[in-house]
């Protein structure tokens, strides 16, 4: 076997291994999962609810209940993989794993990549159960929908996702005590400035151009296009490839700066959980 | 790449490292090693003394990886530590807090660890119930998550997590601290062990002074950054004209293990 190969052995092993530790904790925490899931279907009916108050007519009332469902779950599906990359660093900390996860030889790249996958399988799921769960509660109807091109944008959307969420996970490092809040506040910013519960033309127009470089405007328009009027793929195309950019852009930005991090946290000693 | 017999396991040379310290506004910079030199044979056991804050943990960190030196080199079997991924298969450690997913069991802690290392599943299934029962743990509470085993049972665990890599270095820092004599004995025993079968080199950091004479070949003492011997026991006694240890290091700092003890317990009641 050539040394590439063996390397590339090695990497793979040890992306199994990321995925594989992360399963074990979702199995461990399975009631704490049951309880996160309850709230989340709270959060997303407190949203959705709006709808039931607008007093508009049984096909626009349902229109925009499904408007509003879908910003709430991909808010819900972000807010995951934001969650699961910044646990690269922040629970591994509060274990105190965190030294013997960074001294193993495993390339951090691939390391943050076994957790991006897992957070998209795991928020693959959640979404759609909450997606199911809350249709099903409002009798939602979607006869147009095309949930295989929804999936397809969703799918492109993350890869932006994961390397936005490579960038915040690194603030525990930086900010032990703070580092975590500061990736929650870059998911509501994303959102916000990407009309996850209005259309982006709402927005003053200094926010209407951040929005222009945030992979949730593409992400949401396109899903939205894809389960009201049957969107396919090549009707998106729209959106999918500023998706496909900014994700070329967005993950070895990502890794750069998650790079920066951990050598900053190596030079003063920020890696260790106290003092 | 190195020429074998003439390559050290492990040769430090004017390791520094420094740290800054903010106060508010203030800035202090703290020496934590202030060019510490030593080399270390294969297959070799040394332990190196010292207090709180004297260095130990940083020098482990920095053999580790996991801190970049300020100044001065380190090399593992002719690498230097700034080839990070080939010190990486060579080296593990084992610290003084047990560190684990503490919802996870034992087996399940051994085999996401191992996979960072190359492991497959087939070879950790194979291995961990070997290695699980070398340092004695019960093979009934290989599924029961750590947090319910203690600390002594922990710490075995640990060592089984450095030693199912394969290291041909392993670091030891204070991995018997806080430990019951018993569970002491018993990781002092497979420490004895690992050097015996493996062939394995290993720097022990410990505050424990009958454990450094038992373990170790050569005693070094650090203190304020600063290796000031590493030698023999006995030649260590001899150079400060003392009977015991404990006598030679107060003779080298000016400090005794009784301070430390007590400056702990401050700490613990802060």
């Amino acid at each position: 076997m050539t040394a590439i190969a063996a390397r590339a052995r090695h990497e793979l092993i040890g992306l199994l291994g990321v995925v594989e530790r992360n399963w074990y904790l979702v199995k461990r925490y399975a009631m704490w999962e049951l309880a996160f899931f309850v709230w989340t279907i709270a959060n997303t009916l407190s949203i959705v609810f709006i709808s039931k108050a607008a007093g508009l007519p049984p096909d626009q009332e349902n229109r925009l209940t499904t408007v509003l469902l879908i910003g709430a779950v991909i808010w819900a599906y972000l807010g995951i993989i934001f969650e699961i990359l910044t646990e690269t660093v922040a629970w591994e900390r509060w274990e105190g794993t965190i030294e013997y996860t960074f001294m193993a030889p495993l390339s951090r790249p691939v390391h943050l990549i076994g957790m991006g996958l897992f957070a998209i399988a795991y928020g693959l799921v959640r979404a759609t159960l909450i997606f199911a769960v809350v249709a099903a509660m409002f009798g939602l109807h979607m006869p147009d929908a095309n949930f295989a091109t929804a999936l397809v944008l969703l799918g492109i959307a993350s890869v932006s996702f994961i390397g936005i969420g490579m960038m915040t996970a690194v603030l525990p490092l930086i900010s032990p005590e703070k580092g975590t809040q500061l990736g929650f506040m870059a998911q509501g910013i994303m959102l916000v400035v990407s009309g996850v519960y209005y259309p982006v033309s709402v927005l003053p127009q200094w926010m209407q151009w951040i929005s222009t470089i945030s992979p949730a405007t593409y992400a949401l328009r396109g899903i939205r296009a894809a389960i009201l009027e049957g969107a396919t793929p090549a009707d998106v195309w729209g959106d999918i490839w500023p998706l496909l950019l900014i994700g070329a852009v967005a993950i070895p930005l990502g890794l750069w700066v998650f790079r920066r991090g951990e050598q900053y946290a190596k030079r003063h000693g920020k890696l260790k959980r106290s003092g | 790449m190195f020429a074998g017999s003439e390559v050290h396991a492990l040769s430090v040379e004017n390791l520094r490292k420094e740290f800054v310290r903010k106060d508010g506004r203030k800035r202090t910079r703290v020496d934590a090693l202030r060019g510490v030199t030593f080399e270390l044979g294969r297959g070799e056991c040394i332990a190196i003394l010292g207090q709180n804050g004297s260095g130990k943990s940083t020098l482990v960190r920095l053999l580790s990886t996991l801190l970049i030196p300020d100044g001065g080199s380190a090399r593992i079997f002719g690498h230097d530590i700034a080839e990070t991924r080939t010190v990486r298969t060579m080296v593990n450690r084992v610290s003084v807090e047990a560190s684990f997913f503490k919802k996870m069991s034992a087996t399940e802690n051994l085999a996401y660890a191992a996979r960072f290392y190359g492991l497959t599943p087939r070879e950790t299934r194979e291995r961990i119930p070997v290695i699980l029962d070398r340092v004695g743990f019960p093979v009934s509470r290989r599924t029961h998550a750590m947090e319910h085993l203690s600390r002594g049972t922990q710490q075995k665990v640990a060592l089984a997590r450095a030693l199912l890599t394969s290291p041909v270095l392993l670091l030891l820092d204070e991995p018997t601290t806080g430990l019951d004599p018993r569970s002491k004995l018993e990781v002092q025993d497979f420490i004895r062990e690992v050097r015996a079968i493996h062939d394995t080199t290993i720097l022990l950091c410990t505050h424990d002074l009958a454990e450094a004479e038992v373990l170790a070949e050569r005693i070094g003492i650090l203190d304020d950054g600063r290796l000031l011997c590493l030698e023999p026991a006995d030649e260590i006694k001899d150079r400060y004209g003392v009977e015991t240890l404990e006598e030679a290091f107060f003779a080298a700092t000016g400090r005794t293990f009784e301070d430390e003890r007590e400056e702990e317990e401050e700490e613990v009641r802060a």
